[in-house]
C-alpha cells in the first residue's frame, strides 16, 4: 500500500518545477499569450521541452519516448497547470495517447517520433458545434470513398488548432453507430483550421472545418472505435484537472500570501475568519479532487475498470469547485484581485477554461451516477 | 504508487475473512452479541492496535485497516463494548498511567466490564477546550473538585470518568495548569443530569462536581500535564476507513430509498437534482477514502500526520448533514412523519436529527477550518 509518489517521481515534479520557476514565470507567461499576434506558445520552450522529455513522457522508448505512464504525466501536468504553463503539450500529449492506444505498428511509427520530439503538435478534435461530449456529440459523417474515406464537416472547441500540424479526428462511419478516429494532417486538400479568441489566453481553442478531405486508409486509427471515442473523452478530462489541480494550488497559495501582507483595521486580514475559512475550504476541495486524479492515473496506467467512474468524479468535483475557487480568489483580494496587471485574474480564467473541458460537472456527476447504477 | 498489500497482510486479510465467515452473528440478540464478543477478545482484536504486553494485539497500521475494513464490508458489530476506553482513556492510561493503573484499568477496558465517559467540555469551554475552570484543590492525599462538565456522552451509563481539572489557575499558558483524573462515577458529591437532544433522545449530560475528593492516585501522569495527557501519541491508524465505510453504506440506502420512492410524481431516481446530489456525495465519499489512503501512506512511511485529517473531518460532517437532507428531500411530503409513521420507520428522520453528535463532538467545522489554516496554510492564529 503506498498512495504516494516514488522518489523518481517526485524528481520529476522537481524538475519540471525548476524549469517553468526559471524559464517561463508568470511574467513571461503574460508575454508569450498576451501578443495579439502571437501563436500563444514559446517555440523555444517547445523545443526545451521536448529535450526534458516531457512531450514524449507517456510515449514508448521504441518510438522515440520516455515510456512513463500516467501517473508520470499528472506529476507534469500539476506543474505545468500551477505556473499556467502557455504550450500545446496537453493537446499533443492527447493525440500521441489516441495514436499509440489505438493506432497500428506502422501508424504508430509514422506519428509518434515527430510527436515525441516536438517537430510535430498534435490535437483532439471530438466536439462539434453543441459541445456535447462523449460518443453521442459525434456526427460529422465519414464516408468510404474507394479504399480510403471522405470527411465533412466541422470540429469545434479544437485545442491548440492553429499550431497543430495533426488532428485526430472523431468521425461517425457512414449511418451506424460506430465510430471511427481519423489522423488528418496540416496542409491537407479541404481543411481549415483558425484559433478564436478565449477568454483563457493561456489556452487556445479554435475550430476546424473538412470539406470533402479524402483519406488514405493508412490515416484511420486501426483501432478507432466508439469505446476509443469514449476513453479519449476520459483521458482528456484527466489531463485537464491534474492541471486545475496545480492551478487551484497555485491560486490558494497566492491569495495564502496576500492576506498575510495585507493589513487592514491594524492587522492582516489573515486573522479574519471571513478569510481564512473559504482558504481553508479551498484547500480541502483541492486535496480532495487531487487525490480523485492520482486514483484514476493509476486506474488508466492499469487498465483497471473503475477508470471511467474514477475520471467523472475527479472532473466532476474540480468542475464544480474550481470556477468557485476562481471568483473567491479574486474577491479575496478585494480591488487589487479585479486588475489586469494582477495574476489573481489569470487562474479565475483557467477556472472557466476547466469547467466544460471533456464534459462539465453535470456530464460528469449525470456518469458517476449512472455507472454506481441509478 | 500501489494499492495492493504485502503478501503477509493479504494472509492477515483472508484470516478475519474466515473468521468473520465462522463467527459472525447471525442474530442480534444479546447472547449472540456476547459470544462474538468473547471470541474477539480471545482473537486479541479488542484493543487490536495496543501492544501485546498490556493484553493489546499488537496490530500494524496496514492490518489495522484490513480489519476496519473487512469488519466494515461484514457489517460486524464493534470490537469491544468499552468505546471511549478502547478509542483514548486506554491509549492515554497506556502512555501515561503507572504500572498499577494499567494493571487496575487495562484489563476491564478491553472485557468491557464497564463504561468510560469523557470530562473535558464545560459550559465555558467548548471549542476553547484549554480555558476550562473546573478546578480541583489538593487536600493531604486527595484532590477536590468543584465545578461543572457538559456534552458528557454516556456519562449516566459510566462508571468511571476521564476529567480534566485545573489545579494550578494562575499559569501563564492556560494549556499548562491542566490535569487529568481518573473518577469513579459513584463518588459522592458528583451528580449527573441528562440532556434531551433534538432528536429526542439522550446521549449527553451533565456533570456536577461539588468537593468531590479523588485519591491522587487516580491522577494520570504529573500534576499540570493533563493537556498532554490527553493528546496521546499512540499509533493510531488515521486512514478514516471506519467512517468512509460507515459513509459508503449510508449512501447505498440512499440510492435504495430513492429507487423505491416517487418524488413529484415520478421515480426519485430520475429527478435530475436527486441523481446529481448522489453522485456528488458519492464522489466526496471516495475522496474521503482516497485522502485517508494517502494519511496512512505517510503513516507507514513513519512520518507524522496530524492537521491534514480535518480535511476528512470536514468532508465528513458535511456528507453527515448531505445525506440526511436528501433522504428527506427524496421523502417530499413523507419526510415530515416521524418515528412508524415515516418511511423505514424513521431511520433518516434520525439521520438527519442526530448529525450533531459527529459533525460538533470531535471539534466544529469552524475549527477544523482554523486548524487547516493556522496549522497548513501558515496563516496566524485567532485573536
Amino acid at each position: 500500500m503506498n498512495f504516494g509518489f516514488t522518489e523518481e517521481q517526485e524528481l520529476l515534479r522537481s524538475e519540471v518545477r525548476k524549469f517553468l520557476d526559471e524559464s517561463c514565470p508568470l511574467e513571461m507567461v503574460r508575454k508569450i499569450t498576451e501578443e495579439a499576434t502571437g501563436p500563444g506558445f514559446s517555440r523555444e520552450h517547445w523545443q526545451q521541452i521536448a529535450e526534458l522529455g516531457w512531450l514524449g513522457l507517456t510515449i514508448p522508448e521504441a518510438q522515440g519516448g520516455v515510456g512513463l505512464g500516467w501517473v508520470d504525466l499528472v506529476v507534469v501536468l500539476e506543474e505545468t497547470g500551477r505556473s499556467l504553463f502557455p504550450s500545446p503539450l496537453v493537446s499533443s500529449t492527447l493525440a500521441a495517447h489516441a495514436i499509440r492506444r489505438f493506432g497500428s505498428a506502422a501508424q504508430q511509427a509514422r506519428w509518434l517520433p515527430p510527436l515525441a520530439d516536438g517537430t510535430a503538435i498534435g490535437t483532439l478534435a471530438l466536439l462539434e458545434e453543441d459541445g456535447a461530449p462523449g460518443p453521442a456529440g459525434v456526427r460529422l459523417a465519414g464516408r468510404s470513398a474507394g479504399k480510403g474515406l471522405t470527411l465533412t464537416g466541422e470540429k469545434h472547441f479544437v485545442g491548440d488548432a492553429a499550431a497543430a500540424d495533426l488532428f485526430v479526428v472523431a468521425f461517425r462511419r457512414g449511418k451506424s453507430k460506430e465510430l471511427g478516429l481519423a489522423v488528418v494532417e496540416r496542409g491537407t486538400a479541404g481543411l481549415a483550421a483558425r484559433d478564436l479568441p478565449g477568454i483563457d489566453l493561456t489556452k487556445r481553442v479554435g475550430r476546424i472545418a473538412l470539406d470533402r478531405v479524402r483519406l488514405d486508409r493508412s490515416a484511420v486509427l486501426a483501432k478507432g472505435s466508439t469505446a476509443a471515442v469514449a476513453h479519449l473523452f476520459d483521458a482528456g478530462a484527466l489531463a485537464v484537472t491534474a492541471e486545475a489541480v496545480g492551478a487551484g494550488e497555485a491560486a490558494l497559495q497566492l491569495t495564502v500570501q496576500y492576506a498575510r501582507q495585507r493589513i487592514q483595521f491594524g492587522r492582516p486580514i489573515a486573522t479574519f475568519q471571513g478569510v481564512k475559512h473559504p482558504l481553508a475550504e479551498m484547500y480541502v476541495d483541492i486535496q480532495s479532487f487531487q487525490s480523485l486524479v492520482y486514483y484514476a492515473a493509476w486506474c488508466l496506467d492499469h487498465g483497471h475498470a473503475d477508470l471511467a467512474l474514477a475520471v467523472s468524479r475527479a472532473k466532476a468535483y474540480a468542475s464544480e469547485v474550481l470556477p468557485r475557487i476562481g471568483i473567491d480568489v479574486v474577491q479575496l483580494h478585494g480591488g487589487i484581485g479585479y486588475t489586469w496587471e494582477y495574476d489573481a485574474q489569470l487562474y479565475l480564467k483557467r477556472a472557466k477554461w476547466v469547467r466544460p473541458a471533456f464534459g462539465d460537472a453535470d456530464w460528469h456527476y449525470e456518469r458517476v451516477a449512472s455507472l454506481g447504477g441509478i | 504508487m500501489d494499492f495492493d498489500f504485502t503478501p503477509e497482510d493479504e494472509a492477515f486479510r483472508a484470516e478475519v475473512r474466515d473468521f468473520l465467515k465462522r463467527h459472525l452473528p447471525k442474530t442480534q440478540t444479546p447472547e449472540a452479541l456476547a459470544e462474538w464478543q468473547k471470541q474477539v477478545r480471545a482473537k486479541r482484536w479488542v484493543g487490536f492496535a495496543w501492544p501485546k504486553e498490556v493484553g493489546g494485539g499488537g496490530g500494524t497500521l496496514s492490518q489495522q485497516v484490513i480489519l476496519k475494513e473487512e469488519m466494515a464490508k461484514a457489517k460486524a458489530p464493534a470490537l469491544g463494548t468499552c468505546f471511549m476506553g478502547l478509542a483514548w482513556v486506554g491509549p492515554s492510561i497506556i502512555e501515561y498511567g503507572s504500572e498499577a493503573q494499567k494493571q487496575k484499568f487495562i484489563p476491564d477496558i478491553l472485557d468491557g466490564r464497564y463504561q468510560w465517559c469523557t470530562g473535558y467540555s464545560e459550559p465555558g469551554s467548548g471549542s476553547d477546550l484549554a480555558a476550562l475552570s473546573t478546578r480541583a484543590t489538593r487536600d493531604g492525599d486527595e484532590y477536590v473538585v468543584n465545578g461543572q462538565k457538559i456534552w458528557t456522552t454516556i456519562a449516566m451509563w459510566s462508571q468511571w470518568m476521564i476529567l480534566l481539572v485545573r489545579t494550578d489557575p494562575s499559569t501563564e499558558s492556560k494549556h499548562e495548569g491542566i490535569t487529568c483524573l481518573l473518577v469513579p462515577m459513584d463518588t459522592p458529591g458528583i451528580t449527573v443530569r441528562p440532556i434531551k437532544n433534538m432528536s429526542g433522545g439522550s446521549i449527553f449530560a451533565e456533570v456536577f462536581f461539588d468537593n468531590v475528593r479523588v485519591p491522587v492516585e487516580n491522577r494520570l501522569g504529573e500534576e499540570g500535564q493533563g493537556w498532554r495527557v490527553t493528546v496521546s501519541a499512540l499509533a493510531h491508524e488515521r486512514s478514516s476507513i471506519a467512517e468512509v465505510a460507515g459513509l459508503q453504506r449510508s449512501l447505498e440506502e440512499l440510492e435504495a430509498l430513492a429507487r423505491k420512492t416517487r418524488k413529484n410524481g415520478r421515480p426519485a431516481t430520475q429527478d435530475r437534482g436527486v441523481r446529481r446530489r448522489i453522485a456528488r456525495a458519492d464522489a466526496r465519499v471516495e475522496a474521503m477514502r482516497l485522502n485517508g489512503l494517502r494519511f496512512l501512506t505517510k503513516q507507514l512511511k513513519g512520518e507524522a500526520v496530524g492537521p491534514e485529517t480535518s480535511v476528512n473531518k470536514l468532508q465528513r460532517a458535511a456528507l453527515e448533514i448531505e445525506l440526511g437532507e436528501l433522504a428527506l428531500e427524496v421523502q417530499g411530503a413523507a419526510g415530515v412523519l416521524d418515528r412508524e409513521a415515516a418511511p423505514e420507520k424513521g431511520k433518516w428522520q434520525r439521520m438527519a436529527l442526530s448529525w450533531p453528535e459527529v459533525v460538533i463532538g470531535g471539534g466544529t467545522p469552524n475549527i477544523q477550518r482554523n486548524i487547516i489554516a493556522e496549522r497548513i496554510l501558515g496563516l496566524p492564529k485567532d485573536p
